[in-house]
């Protein structure tokens, strides 16, 4: 039998494990694909592939599909978010400098770390992100937004740079996905202080992308395409698999980093500053458990309302998270289906059952760092 | 009409420069430091920016467009607003361009269309240059495992080549394959 060759685009980073995998150990292949995956030099070349049809789909970050369907920024191009491929799995940190200017902050501490920056005087502080529209960007601009005192300068520096801006001063402080927030703590340039989901408990981080037209005429492609990530992220989220996938990550071509690099993302324990005492953080990093790969359209709201955009706007967001292809490809491959498609964000502040298509399903806290809750749903008064 | 180039490697930097000067444009510059592309942005005011499809920070250029920073002059990707030919040539070609908002397209599709000729014919010599690499390598790879073969069975030259080529028949791989599986073994074992 021939496979169907899907090029799919993604940028070299831990959390493209699902695509690696899928590959590596032969879900696609399953699923009759053969995924070649292309590697991308940054998020606007991977945007521009995509959008002009040299890539069938990729990997992008959460705001990415919503920024391009509501035309904001670069090429506007219809694009749907198929799945999550991940949530979480970043970090917020400073310089050395800063760090030691802070003194002690306990980790992990949203409110605490905003009233240290507070005091750091009138100069602004310089904050590195990866790109413009990222869910880095967004939780720091949430984040940040409830002390109009502090002063934010974002700066985009493409990840593999960002040690080097820290070591060089410009940039202040850094928001990343791994490994880069442990590359800048192994050169002891900076000192990790929070993880991205202390701010917003559970963010959708990455997702499988491809174009509305091409999802259109490819609905056989799309579904083995979904179904080869799901059961890849599914594989990836059972503990004892995680020593192999560290293994397999670090010898995939595909990624070329150490294994050093890549287990702490996988593993959740990271180094929070140099020569410091790993720290396990609880869900650091979900591909698949608490339905981390169910497009929530709420999310796709939370997205588009933080970047700015009417109710119209938001009701198009919603639109290119599609839920309904996941419950239609995935729920016949055993995937357990949420009964709404939408829900609260934010109103979760502990582990909580809620109604699925097997009875029940866990979903994991997804509260904000300021406790504030985000209805979309038009249906519920909003 | 100024165009600025964000080019790490010099040569190549002075490469496009040429281009853009022959071709007649005299107001261009180039932006070798990578760290505080957006000082160097705002301070040069360029109506273009080219940049390598390869090259990361063009994540950095992207930024710029997006912020209403009164210091830095919105660039916008030129794909906005150009006809898709051109778009996906400079595509195939490897370059990206960023385009001050509200430029005249007839004024600029000639300064891109000198980029991507340019552009394409770097990235010709380059593959051209990688392949023949590539060929110097896979040369002495191969040299390098005749001789083992000759030394371990006492074989001349060519019988050892022969021996290499039928294995390689047999195995449906390469020459150059056995050749690098040889090699491995070899270093491996002495």
């Amino acid at each position: 039998m021939t496979r169907t060759v899907l090029n799919c685009g993604y940028v070299p980073l831990v959390d493209s494990a699902p695509l690696i995998i899928a590959k590596e150990l032969g879900f696609a292949a399953e699923e009759g694909l053969d995924l070649n995956l292309v590697r991308q030099p940054s998020w606007s070349a991977l945007r521009d592939m995509l959008a002009l049809g040299h890539l069938d789909a990729a990997q992008m970050l959460s705001p990415m599909p919503v920024a391009m369907s509501l035309g904001l920024g670069g090429l506007p191009a219809r694009i749907d978010n198929l799945m999550g491929l991940s949530a979480n799995g970043t970090v917020f940190g400073v310089s050395t400098g800063l760090a030691d200017a802070l003194g002690a902050v306990p980790f992990g501490d949203p409110d605490a770390l905003l009233a240290a920056l507070g005091t750091r005087g009138p100069q602004p502080l310089r904050v590195g992100v990866p790109f413009p529209f990222s869910m880095h960007r967004l939780l720091l601009s949430y984040w940040t937004a409830s002390t109009p005192d502090l002063q934010v300068e974002i700066v985009t520096v493409p990840p593999p740079r960002m040690a080097d801006a820290v070591m060089q001063g410009h940039v202040d402080a850094f928001w990343v996905g791994e490994p880069w927030g442990s590359a800048i703590v192994g050169r002891g340039a900076g000192k990790i202080l929070m993880a991205g989901r202390h701010v917003w408990g559970f963010a959708p981080e990455k997702v499988l992308a491809a174009r509305h037209d091409w999802i259109v005429e490819n609905p056989d492609t799309t579904c083995h395409l979904m179904r080869a990530v799901y059961q890849s992220a599914r594989w990836l989220d059972v503990e004892r698999n995680k020593p192999l996938a560290v293994e397999i990550l670090g010898r995939s071509e595909h990624l070329n980093l150490a294994h050093e690099v890549i287990e702490p993302a996988i593993t959740g324990i990271l180094t929070l500053e140099q020569g410091g005492t790993p720290t396990k953080v609880d869900r650091f990093l979900t591909f698949h458990d608490h339905a981390a790969s169910f497009p929530w359209r709420s999310q796709a709201a939370w997205i588009a309302a933080q970047l700015g955009v009417d109710a119209m706007g938001i009701a198009q967001a919603k639109r290119c998270f599609r839920t309904d292809l996941y419950r239609k490809y995935l729920g016949p491959v055993g995937a357990d289906l949420p009964g709404a498609s939408e829900k609260v964000e934010g109103a979760m502040r502990d582990v909580t059952a809620v109604a699925s298509s097997r009875g029940q399903m866990i979903l994991a806290p997804d509260a904000f760092f300021d406790g504030r809750t985000f209805d979309f749903d038009a249906s519920n008064g909003e | 009409m100024r165009i600025l180039v964000v080019e790490a490697d010099s040569a190549k930097a002075k490469n496009i420069i040429n281009a853009l000067l022959e071709a007649g444009w005299s107001d261009v510059h180039e932006i070798a430091q990578v760290s505080g592309l957006e000082q160097s942005i705002a301070k040069h005011a360029p109506d273009i920016v080219l940049i390598d499809m390869a090259n990361p920070d063009r994540d950095t250029l992207e930024h710029i467009g997006t912020v209403s920073d009164t210091k830095s002059r919105a660039v916008a990707m030129f794909v906005d607003q150009t006809d898709p030919h051109l778009t996906q040539a400079a595509l195939a070609a490897g370059v990206s361009a960023y385009v001050v908002d509200g430029l005249q397209m007839n004024r600029i599709k000639s300064v891109i269309e000198t980029a991507i000729a340019r552009f394409q014919m770097m990235r010709q010599m380059q593959s051209e240059l990688d392949a023949a690499k590539q060929a110097l390598e896979d040369r002495k790879t191969i040299d390098r495992a005749k001789g083992i073969v000759m030394r371990r069975r006492g074989i001349s030259e060519d019988a050892a080549y022969k021996l290499m080529r039928k294995a390689a028949m047999d195995q449906g791989r390469k020459v150059i394959d056995v050749a690098q599986a040889l090699v491995t073994a070899s270093d491996l074992l002495t």
